[in-house]
């Protein structure tokens, strides 16, 4: 089983990617979308050490919604801030501690980050151990760092490795 | 209606490719100009898109594709080079 | 098409042309490289996505049966802007280019060492 099919999230993906990209629901082009999904992560193994987990889908879900929501308020933000001029803006560079380890959710942090609350996730630092964020209108830095903790970290933190601390 | 709202859709897309344009003229430095080249290539996506709707013609999805595809690698090639000076190690 | 689909797909349209230019006039307005990073990122972003989101409705209802494959360049796009924003963001601290913000004092030491 292990062997056979490496990575049972990815499979269904690619073949979803594979319609979407078709257009079409046929049966034959189901059929080669899931020999597809199959066949490119069986060959390319070496790319994907490590087994992607889903401990709670309610949480992924959940953490979907809250990210779509967030893409839209901080997108009307960021469109504020900029039509009111450069002076109005307070940029600063933050930093923020870490918790994660898992790979695949520090990155999904690293992108959330950027997409949602009016920053851009700079560098992580060699240790993996904090984030260096640069915030486009940051007033406080402790609030920002509490923001991004408790609604992004804790979430991906549940979904990817399974602490039920959330 | 809809082909007003496409016709001052263009006019701001096209707005927002030559501000772009004009900062990757004048950069200061070249991760400016990266910048710009990206922003580029997310409007010339949203041109063809806006093209597709208004000619009715699904074609022009192929190409909206290929170019987020390409300007991604693009992007990414471009600020390797910046952080390491060389692209292939 | 009816009168109140073409409403929603005008309010569509015009709303992610609207984001698009405003992401590149941060671009171009604002005054130093980090800040001008967040146009692009952001509102450019959700700009082509609500044109995407038009383009998906208009095929589904003009066409013949749905027109999703436009999710796959949403998609793409959610996922490729912040890779790039963070390399971006990488590539101009390693340059040291000036900032309004202060830039970090332990970032510049793990550059030195």
């Amino acid at each position: 089983m292990r062997n056979w099919l490496p990575h049972p999230i990815l499979t269904p993906s690619l073949a979803i990617v594979w319609l979407l990209l078709n257009n079409s629901l046929e049966p034959g082009q189901i059929l080669l979308g899931l020999l597809l999904g199959w066949a490119i992560p069986r060959f390319t193994l070496a790319f994907w050490p490590e087994r992607v987990r889903i401990h709670s889908t309610a949480q992924l879900l959940r953490f979907a919604a809250v990210f779509l929501y967030d893409v839209l308020v901080a997108n009307l933000a960021v469109a504020r801030l900029i039509l009111a001029g450069p002076r109005a803006l307070r940029p600063a560079f933050v930093v923020v501690p870490l918790d994660l380890s898992n790979d695949l959710a520090l990155s999904l942090l690293a992108n959330t980050i950027c997409l949602t609350p009016g920053t851009v996730s700079a560098r992580l630092s060699a240790d993996r151990r904090s984030l260096l964020v640069h915030a486009l209108d940051c007033g406080d830095p402790a609030e920002l760092v509490a923001t991004v903790k408790t609604r992004f970290e804790a979430p991906l933190k549940a979904i990817f490795e399974g602490d039920a601390a959330c | 209606m809809l082909s007003f709202a496409l016709a001052v859709a263009f006019a701001l897309v096209g707005a927002a490719a030559a501000l772009s344009f004009l900062r990757l003229l004048k950069g200061p430095d070249a991760a400016d100009r990266i910048l710009a080249l990206d922003t580029l290539y997310i409007n010339a996506i949203a041109l063809l898109v806006l093209l597709g709707i208004r000619l009715a013609s699904p074609l022009y999805f192929e190409a909206a594709l290929l170019i987020a595809l390409m300007g991604f690698v693009g992007t990414v090639a471009l600020c390797k080079f910046l952080l390491r000076g060389d692209i292939i190690e | 098409m009816s009168a109140a689909t073409e409403l929603l797909l005008s309010v569509l349209v015009l709303a992610g042309a609207a984001f698009t230019f405003i992401g590149s006039l941060g671009l171009w307005r604002l005054r130093d490289f980090y800040t001008r990073l967040h146009g692009p990122t952001k509102a450019t972003t959700l700009g082509v996505g609500c044109l995407l989101i038009a383009s998906s409705v208009f095929f589904s209802i003009a066409g013949d049966g749905w027109s999703l494959h436009e999710i796959l360049v949403s998609l793409f796009l959610f996922i490729t802007a912040p890779v790039s924003a963070h390399l971006l963001a990488k590539a101009a601290l390693h340059r040291r280019l000036p900032s309004i913000a202060p830039p970090p004092e332990e970032m510049a030491e793990e550059e030195r060492q």
